[in-house]
């Protein structure tokens, strides 16, 4: 290998190296935090886990100084401080530090080091206090204990799975469908049709909450999964439909057309030789629709009845920061949960995006 | 070569002519369809005691096969027909479906909006008072200003970002890791970002990682988001480029492992470098995606809500149009308001709209 190229190579996964470590950080920081207990969460930041060069108290005390005043300096071990310095703590050399804890007369002094240190309790208790729906036992640092009801996440988790599944396939059949007819289909009005969906990829899903809660009241499709899928096919559609519109149009002519020449149908070529050879697209989009719909909140809240038994899963986090918003350790533990199944569905979703899916069937 | 063996996978049999028998089925078969679809939906609504599993199976194979049972059962109905009357009607079974859908969704609520949006909400009278307010409260200009700002630099560095990992990842050995890491902030909810994004602008520097930082190095704890104004957006704007990086990413990383290899060999052999390679052929023969990333990433940062909403409400000089359509529309109970800005936010789109659509009419179709 040349130097050159070697100097490239390395270029090239230094920049990558700097430019991930830089988006992974605030990721890490949430799965570190998941991990800490509850008081450790909120006193010290999750990067005090690492080793740093810091305070640590030795375990020695010493005797007080006697019959010193608040207005005179006091020395202690040849340093000279006043006393609103001393109860800082002041540098005694060699690396140490003494501390004044308590009042001027019944207190103690602490001596410190300075040396490496890394904040290493780690605890699953918040995962487990999520998962379950056990009670727990929180005992906190003043020695009060308290009982906590876990949260079952187990249910809404399988919730979410039936509203995002159909809700990512239904949306992209449709859209491919549409997507197929306006690229190689000739009727009337289809550049206005396809002008009015591609307009409605601005339209905000707020307009339409009010008009649509009303239709499903009457239809009694309020709280139903049909109507939880419906409502995000339909407002993922025109996002779906151009993008697979994109792909789909440059497919190239000629194989298209040797098809027909053959004597397929439209439905034949769509579904014979359209679908497999638009994988990677229906992939990108199915990941994208995928992530949306499980992370959603606003469509499952209004569309999903008052039904509990139907809660998805942004359902019972948002529940969770409502009912106990300063609950940090309970939180990053939650969202970490629910970053889980998208991440399987990129991981498995991923292998489609190899080079030359496409150019393997365009070379005549 | 491989151009013919595709088409002949395909069968030409449907074009051959309809049996009587052939005929009856498939008239029977829609009705059947929609007979069980019909059960399917009294059982999932009913819910009965099965068990939450056996729901969540049911319920998935229901409704995936029953859309694609819906497709193929009016295709058959439809390929019955004359020549004549199939080539008229089929087109419409193919966009049908989702012409109903976006007409139902969001076409009419969108007709509904305009309407209040031209009404005097205590008279019912016509007026275009509403839209005179988008345009001059002093709130809306703050507003339109910020998403300027989003639009401006969250897409540019959105697309910038997503390009670059794109690119660079393709020639890298740890594509794979490097893809997944940057994508992994659009697995998270934007609950959950906003936890991440807590510890890392808090003013603590005990909790907020970029004051821990600035301390360390010696400086005073900012208030990122509140005081810095106007940086606070700034901030808030990398969160946008955090979350949607990986979007950017996967699309333009798709389209350029499209690009054949032989056309980028042969420009090395050439003697281009990799930056001619990349300005002169990677880029041009991308265009497509990159439009289509650029269009839909501005629309999001137009649309933008969340973000702001969970990290500031919309306080310290950090209003955009979506935060203020919500307070006008749910919280003030100003439809009127409300509704012009939605209208407005949906005519800022159409001159990018017209330029996507430019292409749209030269197209060769069957």
């Amino acid at each position: 290998m040349s130097r050159e190229k070697r100097t490239a190579i390395f270029l090239v996964n230094g920049i990558l190296l700097l430019i991930v470590v830089l988006w992974t950080i605030p990721t890490i920081g949430l799965f570190i935090s998941s991990f800490r207990d509850r008081d450790d969460i909120r006193s010290s930041g999750w990067w005090t886990i690492l080793p740093h060069y810091t305070w640590v108290y030795t375990g020695e005390t010493l005797p007080l100084p006697q019959g010193q005043t608040r207005d005179a300096p006091i020395t202690i071990e040849g340093v000279t401080a006043t006393f609103d310095e001393w109860r800082v703590g002041v540098d005694t050399g060699q690396g140490e530090r003494l501390v004044w804890i308590g009042t001027l007369r019944s207190g103690r002094l602490e001596r410190y080091s300075q040396q490496w240190a890394a904040n290493l309790d780690f605890t699953t208790e918040n995962y487990e206090q999520v998962l379950s729906g056990k009670e727990f036992q929180i005992q906190s640092s003043d020695g009060t204990t308290t009982t906590v009801q876990g949260d079952d996440m187990t249910a809404s988790f399988l919730n979410s799975l039936t509203v995002s599944i159909p809700a990512t396939i239904i949306p992209i059949m449709i859209a491919a469908f549409a997507a197929y007819g306006f690229a190689w289909m000739s009727f009337p009005g289809r550049r206005i049709l396809f002008i009015g969906i591609v307009a409605l990829l601005v339209v905000p899903l707020q307009v339409a909450l009010v008009p649509i809660l009303r239709d499903y009241v009457q239809l009694e499709l309020n709280g139903t999964f049909l109507g939880i899928w419906l409502a995000h096919a339909g407002f993922g559609l025109p996002l779906a439909t151009y993008l697979l519109y994109n792909y789909i149009s440059s497919l190239p002519k000629e194989i298209l057309e040797s098809a027909f020449i053959d004597g397929a149908s439209h439905f034949t070529i769509f579904t014979g030789l359209v679908l497999p050879l638009s994988v990677p697209a229906l992939a990108s989009f199915a990941i994208f629709q995928f992530l949306w719909v499980w992370n959603d909140y606003f469509v499952a809240l209004i569309f999903g009845g008052l039904n509990r038994q139907n809660q998805v899963l942004t359902q019972r986090i948002a529940e969770m920061v409502g009912s106990r918003g300063d609950d940090w350790h309970l939180l990053t533990a939650a969202a970490f949960i629910s970053m889980l199944v998208p991440l399987i569905v990129f991981f498995s979703l991923q292998r489609y995006f190899v080079r030359g899916l496409m150019a393997g069937s365009v070379k005549g | 070569m491989q151009k013919t063996e595709a088409a002949d996978r395909i069968i030409p049999g449907s074009s051959g002519m309809p049996t009587p028998l052939r005929t009856i089925l498939t008239l029977i078969a829609p009705i059947v369809v929609i007979f069980a679809l019909y059960m399917g939906f009294i059982f999932l609504r009913e819910q009965g005691n099965a068990s939450q599993m056996v729901k969540t199976v049911v319920a998935i194979v229901w409704g995936i096969g029953g859309a694609m049972a819906l497709f193929y059962v009016a295709n058959e109905v439809v390929e019955l027909l004359p020549n004549k009357w199939m080539a008229r009607i089929q087109p419409f079974i193919f966009v049908g479906p989702a012409i109903l859908l976006l007409a139902w969704y969001l076409a009419i609520p969108a007709l509904r909006t305009l309407q209040i949006a031209l009404t005097d909400q205590n008279t019912g009278q016509f007026t275009l008072e509403n839209f005179r307010d988008v345009f001059t409260q002093r709130i809306m200009i703050e507003a339109w200003t910020n998403n300027l700002l989003w639009m401006l630099i969250g897409t540019t560095l959105t697309v910038a970002f997503g390009l670059l990992i794109a690119v660079l990842a393709d020639r890298s050995r740890f594509e794979r890791a490097a893809k997944s890491l940057i994508f992994m902030p659009m697995a998270i909810s934007m609950v959950g970002a906003g936890v991440i994004w807590k510890f890392v602008y808090d003013f603590n520097p005990n909790l907020g990682l970029l004051n821990a930082t600035v301390t360390a190095a010696g400086g005073q704890p900012q208030a990122w988001l509140t005081l810095l104004q106007p940086w606070n957006n700034l901030f808030l704007i990398l969160v946008l480029v955090w979350m949607q990086t990986g979007y950017a990413m996967v699309l333009l990383s798709a389209a350029i492992k499209g690009l054949s290899e032989e056309m980028l060999e042969a420009a090395r052999v050439d003697g281009a470098n990799e930056f001619a390679v990349f300005f002169r052929i990677i880029l041009p023969n991308i265009s497509g995606t990159l439009l289509t990333v650029v269009t839909t990433i501005i629309i999001f940062t137009l649309k933008l809500f969340d973000i702001v909403m969970i990290m500031t409400g919309g306080q310290f000089g950090t209003e955009v149009i979506g935060v203020r359509f919500y307070r006008e529309m749910f919280v003030n109970g100003n439809a009127g308001s409300g509704s012009a800005i939605a209208i407005v936010l949906l005519l800022a789109v159409v001159p990018i709209m017209l330029y996507n659509l430019r292409q749209f009419s030269q197209r060769d179709t069957f």
